[in-house]
């Protein structure tokens, strides 16, 4: 093959490469992004049943109930708040009053969550949390800042 | 005392640092030999004031001076010594001053080791090596001093996470950062080569080493820390698609290709430009990673002590540095054309496709970790990119390159015969047959991706282990091959040994969480698990509730797992400690939870098998970039021997 030819041979197969990386990322793009959704904007708007989402605030005090493996607890931004059902161990960090953040999707009004995420750092607040106690406005009574 | 003594070194450092960064490019530029000698002096001295800087902030840790704020905020009297010595770099301040020792460290080793560079080259590389060490010590002193004094010092510290605490992590940020930072040397081979507006085949050789050593550094680094993840956080998996965790991971994506494409450039004067693009492109991952993980932009679990204002000058100075790379590229760049025409069925060829499929996946992981940053900068809502997207993109983009890899060594330059090279390789087509069809049949929950999966690392095995034998021929041969040829052999079968851990302990987990009272046995795996007691202890500056697991198989004892749940003095932090049986076959993997209040306790099993390989894998991975480094050949300044450039 002449220069010219191999060049045109090897933008083609990079382009077909890139067109392939392309496909894989957008359909991958599609069904994996998750939204992150505050228990006030959720009693504002509807969510279509099955649609996976995250949300966020602090675990309500005194809502913690564990049955053997099973937990439930109540995620509040102090203005709405949101049963949660999870099956599995909690994180360490995971404690009345705090911040969290779960993912999953709701079952008959309440949200089934498949994954409670673990902070390593106990003085952590998860940006997501802040937003949303911003959002209701309770921020500052929560931080006195 | 000593801390001001630490400080006024830190602040020669950027003094030295400010002269090491100008006149030596200015000596070059005039061809003056007395302002080019400031380079290597310049380095030493700044390796030096830095490593003082350090002494002196670990000293504070180690006599646990609390008049110092960082101190004071990380460390505690009661915590064990080699904690107290690791929380030198266990919070931000410090870290950010161990960056900066590391990179210290690289610049003072291209002036020891760069003896046989060109001399315009070496006191540019050492000017740029000096002008980012100015960028992060100006950071260090101006927004996170880690000597700042406290009015009044308190009576003890608040302690070091207690998560922080184990001798994994203790190590994991000086490997990865020697990794991370490392790739600062091939940045400033890459800006210094376009200053010259020349890059050879002894620059491609030169770069080369400080690749190797950096990536097999970031290797042991990213691994170490997956190792952490593993049997620190208790959840039995060791990648989690985190933010912090694709950080070290797409400049490792980077200095992966860069190692192969510096091979092309030197051996055939063609990926000139591609090489020094990618070499800025990896110290831009590096730092994009330094800012993702000390800012706190992106929800991590792994974020550690960050602060989001630090985070917009860690950006600034990215921005500057390389974008100024850039712009000096887009200028010299057109002018490095290669001489070397190849086919695209060659060794070149091949080469070039890895280039494409690392740059590609690194490309998509950066999508994937970045997006949810621009649409909350948009306005447009918190989104979260998951785990399943990086799976669903990275895995079918590994598969081509893994085939790929196992017949790139077979081809000769120039021109190769694709098929007579996949021809010779139909013994390692059958073994991976065998493999897949093997555990597709044998296992009861093989999915065929992953039966295709360990086909594939069976491939990448036996194909790597084909193209020793075909190149050493005879025993005698193959204690004769050169240690840079071997480095490849091992990198590579290290791959697939890694391919094969981390397809089986993703496919064939097996989970059980359950609630069990003292005496009961569950099963797991073949395993028969008794759960024995809980017992409360004492350790150093922690309280543990310890569970005791008698595993036995087929009525003989196996061993003892003695999971542990702690409650750290300072902070009351809980932390879970598993209890880990490592085997050939699989890892049994206990966590002991909360009591439920009945006398049972919530407890998780796991049987996570081949994972084990993983680690081998890459520590074998580790093993290869040693052995290369350590081949003198590797480094030498005049053409390789004929026989060395067949080999490698």
């Amino acid at each position: 093959m002449k220069p010219k030819h191999q060049r045109l041979a090897l933008l083609g197969l990079g382009a077909l490469g890139l067109a392939g990386a392309a496909a894989l990322v957008l359909t991958a793009f599609e069904d994996n992004l998750v939204f992150f959704q505050t228990p006030t904007e959720l009693a504002t708007k509807s969510v279509a049943p099955n649609q996976r989402l995250r949300i966020g605030g602090l675990v309500q005090e005194g809502s913690l109930v564990k049955q053997g493996s099973d937990v439930r607890f109540v995620v509040t931004d102090l203005s709405h708040s949101i049963p949660v059902t999870y099956r599995g161990l909690l994180p360490d960090l995971f404690r009345e009053g705090q911040g969290v953040v779960a993912e999953g999707r709701f079952q008959d009004g309440t949200f089934a969550a498949s994954e409670v995420l673990a902070k390593h750092d106990e003085n952590y607040m998860p940006p997501e949390v802040v937003e949303a106690l911003k959002k209701s406005g309770e921020w500052q009574r929560t931080t006195g800042k | 005392m000593i801390a001001e003594f630490g400080h006024f070194a830190l602040t020669l450092a950027l003094a030295v640092a400010v002269v090491q960064s100008t006149l030596p490019l200015i000596g070059a530029a005039r061809g003056d030999a007395g302002l080019m000698a400031l380079a290597p002096a310049g380095a030493m001295a700044q390796f030096g004031l830095v490593a003082l800087a350090f002494g002196a902030l670990m000293h504070a840790y180690i006599v646990s001076d609390f008049s110092l704020a960082a101190v004071a905020q990380n460390s505690h009297t009661a915590k064990p010594m080699l904690y107290k010595i690791a929380g030198t770099w266990g919070n931000h301040e410090g870290s950010m001053l161990l960056w900066a020792l590391i990179l210290a460290l690289y610049g003072a080793a291209v002036a020891a080791f760069g003896g046989n560079l060109r001399d315009t080259l070496k006191a540019r590389v050492i000017a740029v090596q000096g002008a980012i060490g100015f960028g992060i010590l100006a950071f260090i002193l101006f927004t996170s001093n880690p000597f700042a004094r406290l009015e009044s010092a308190p009576f003890d510290g608040q302690s070091l996470n207690p998560l922080l605490q184990d001798p994994g992590l203790a190590f994991h940020p000086p490997l990865l950062y020697l990794g991370y930072v490392g790739l600062s040397t091939t940045f400033s081979f890459a800006v210094a080569a376009l200053i010259e507006g020349k890059v050879d085949a002894a620059w491609a050789r030169w770069v080369r080493p400080w690749t190797l050593a950096a990536w097999g550094f970031l290797t042991a680094g990213i691994t170490l820390g997956s190792w952490w993840a593993y049997y620190e956080l208790g959840w039995g998996g060791w990648w989690f698609w985190d933010p912090v965790e694709n950080a070290s991971f797409m400049p490792w994506l980077a200095a992966t290709a860069l190692l192969h494409s510096a091979i092309v450039a030197e051996k055939r004067d063609a990926l000139k430009a591609w090489t020094v693009f990618l070499a800025i492109v990896a110290f831009a991952l590096s730092l994009l990673g330094t800012f993702l993980v000390r800012s706190g932009v992106l929800t991590s679990v792994h974020a550690f002590a960050s602060d989001p204002t630090r985070g917009v000058y860690i950006l600034l100075f990215l921005v500057v540095t390389v974008g100024a790379a850039f712009v000096l590229f887009a200028w010299r760049g057109p002018t490095l054309a290669g001489t070397g025409r190849f086919d695209p069925v060659s060794r070149e060829g091949a080469l070039l496709i890895n280039n494409f499929g690392l740059t590609v996946a690194a490309a998509s992981i950066l999508l994937g970790t970045l997006y949810p940053l621009f649409l909350d900068v948009l306005g447009a809502g918190k989104v979260s990119v998951g785990a399943p997207y990086f799976q669903r993109v990275f895995i079918p983009m590994m598969v081509p390159m893994l085939l790929i890899m196992a017949v790139a060594p077979m081809l000769s330059w120039r021109s190769a015969n694709a098929g007579r090279a996949v021809a010779s390789l139909k013994w390692a087509g059958v073994i991976a047959f065998a493999v897949g069809f093997g555990v597709w049949l044998s296992i009861d929950r093989a999915s065929a991706l992953a039966s295709f999966g360990m086909a594939l690392a069976a491939w990448v095995f036996a194909a790597t282990v084909y193209e020793l034998a075909t190149r050493s021929r005879t025993w005698r041969g193959l204690l004769r091959q050169p240690r840079v040829s071997w480095g490849m052999t091992l990198a590579h079968a290290g791959i697939a040994i890694a391919v094969a851990g981390m397809t089986a302990s993703s496919a064939w987990k097996v989970e059980d969480i359950r609630v069990m009272k003292p005496g009961e046995t569950t099963e797991i795996s073949g395993y028969q698990i008794t759960f024995t007691n809980v017992v409360d202890l004492r350790g150093p500056n922690y309280t543990a509730m310890r569970g005791t697991f008698e595993v036995r198989s087929g009525g003989a004892a196996v061993t003892t797992l003695q999971p542990e749940k702690r409650i750290y003095d300072v902070g009351r932090m809980p932390t879970t400690e598993a209890a880990i049986r490592p085997t050939v076959l699989g890892d049994l993997y206990a966590v002991i939870g909360d009591p439920d209040g009945q006398g049972g306790y919530v407890v998780r099993l796991y049987f996570n098998p081949l994972v084990a390989w993983m680690w081998t894998g890459a520590l074998i991975m580790v093993l290869g970039a040693g052995l290369s480094l350590s081949d003198r050949r590797a480094r030498a300044t005049r053409p390789l021997d004929a026989s060395a450039q067949a080999a490698a």
